[in-house]
């Protein structure tokens, strides 16, 4: 695998509004950096570990959750208990030796065109930095 | 412990003891089944009794039961009956007051790995046999990573107290404080190691008590979630998946590192999180069954400050 290769992201955005904000940014033409690779998700609180995991595990470098600001859920909390099963598996990653930056959690609104634009050059540019993630869920067998 | 069961039995309390009797090897006890009052006076208590019992509960849900529990034990059985898996009129429980659990590799190391024939337990500690040797081990030298910040060693719920109250310890995350400490390489090199060694036999899924799921995520077929084969990485994903998935009811029985053959130093994922379920939500399981999940509920102030972007 080449070291200078472009990074990717995985962003998983929810269906109500940072999907939505994805779409108003394209219309918008604002400029942002074509690495990330977005899912539409239901809701943030349809987030499951296990993807972020499978998504560093199969060849993504960074990965984006992007939901709705709190207190504007479509499912009225689903950001909420997003945000504190988040906070307990970021922890965990780290802990056991993913780079802090891998993995990252944000809001924006459906209206937020330009704020999606922004995190997403901020994220790539971040996701350079750090370089392809080379960590223990993406080893070989026999390594 | 004999008397309380055999009285369980004979007054027809329970039908079915489920404790610990001597097994076949030195340092070790098994689980025992007594359905008689006869057969409860095999059963003994100690700081080898290593099985988290209440596994059991699950499977014999049909009959009467009288159950004998450690105080971590006990707390899993709380977040059972918080989860609604057990119920419980089901369960007679033989709540024992614990001061700690020997790991035998300790014990093992403390001999040089020479074969032990022999071992007695005495009130201090064990005295341990073999050939041309014999030693004597304090119980502290040789406790569980989990047993030596143990604030819960007396059951939170019983029916029945075997023995005194114990002193409660002073919580000790030490270890896992110290391992925060180390740069992100050298933490992620700690647990390459660990993670080669296991060999996926499920064994730490199969002792805990709340690894109950009918399927787990690593039998799921679709989606297939990881590999079946022992490779490092998939290793890797397993044990941080469990990780998680006790996330905020891991009791810190440490039933699943003892069960390890291979010896993979768990308790450092799961302490990880019992500790950050303390320090960012001042959550701890298995206390009371009314508790609500720490990862279903959420409080509107709930720290954010690793929000991308501000």
């Amino acid at each position: 695998m080449a070291e200078d290769r472009e990074p990717r992201i995985v962003g998983f955005l929810c269906n109500w509004c940072s999907y939505a904000a994805a779409d108003l940014a394209g219309m918008s033409r604002f400029h942002y950096p074509p690495h990330l690779c977005a899912i539409r998700v239901p809701c943030t609180g349809r987030m499951n570990p296990l993807f972020v995991m499978s998504a560093l595990r199969r060849g993504a470098d960074a990965v984006l959750i992007a939901g709705c600001h709190p207190g504007d859920c479509h499912y009225v909390s689903g950001n909420l208990t997003a945000r504190r099963r988040f906070s307990v598996f970021r922890s965990l990653l780290e802990f056991a030796g993913v780079e802090e930056g891998r993995l990252n959690l944000t809001w924006i609104s459906a209206a937020e065109g330009k704020r999606f634009a922004s995190l997403s050059t901020q994220l790539t540019q971040r996701a350079k930095e750090l370089g392809p993630y080379k960590g223990m869920l993406r080893k070989r067998i026999g390594v | 412990m004999r008397q309380a069961a055999r009285r369980l039995l004979e007054e027809n309390t329970v039908n079915l003891v489920i404790g610990y009797a001597w097994g076949t090897l030195p340092l070790r006890t098994a689980p025992f089944f007594a359905r008689t009052p006869a057969e409860a006076d095999r059963l003994v208590y100690n700081s080898l009794c290593e099985n988290n019992l209440v596994k059991y509960l699950l499977r014999y849900s049909k009959e009467k039961l009288g159950l004998v529990v450690k105080g971590c034990d006990a707390r899993s059985l709380v977040v059972l009956l918080r989860e609604n898996q057990v119920q419980r009129d089901r369960v007679h429980i033989i709540g024992v007051p614990c001061t700690g659990v020997i790991d035998r590799r300790k014990v093992m190391e403390l001999v040089d790995g020479q074969e032990v024939t022999g071992a007695e337990v005495t009130v201090e500690g064990i005295v341990v046999r073999g050939e041309g040797f014999e030693k004597d081990i304090k119980t502290d030298e040789v406790l569980c990573v989990s047993c030596r910040g143990c604030k819960y060693g007396t059951p939170v719920l019983y029916d029945t107290l075997v023995g005194e109250e114990v002193r409660a310890r002073e919580e000790n995350f030490g270890d896992i404080r110290a391992f925060e400490a180390l740069p992100p390489s050298e933490r992620e090199a700690y647990f390459a190691q660990e993670m080669a060694k296991c060999i996926r036999c499920y064994a730490c899924r199969n002792v805990c008590p709340l690894c109950y799921c009918t399927e787990c995520f690593v039998d799921s077929s679709r989606p297939q979630w990881l590999s079946r084969r022992p490779a490092t990485a998939d290793n890797f994903f397993f044990h941080l998946g469990r990780a998680y998935h006790l996330a905020g009811r891991c009791v810190d029985c440490g039933a699943c590192a003892r069960a390890c053959p291979v010896g993979v130093d768990l308790m450092k994922l799961n302490r990880k999180l019992i500790k950050d379920a303390k320090d960012l939500f001042g959550y701890e399981a298995g206390l009371d069954p009314g508790q609500p999940s720490l990862l279903s509920t959420f409080d509107p102030n709930d720290p954010e400050r690793f929000i991308l972007g501000g």
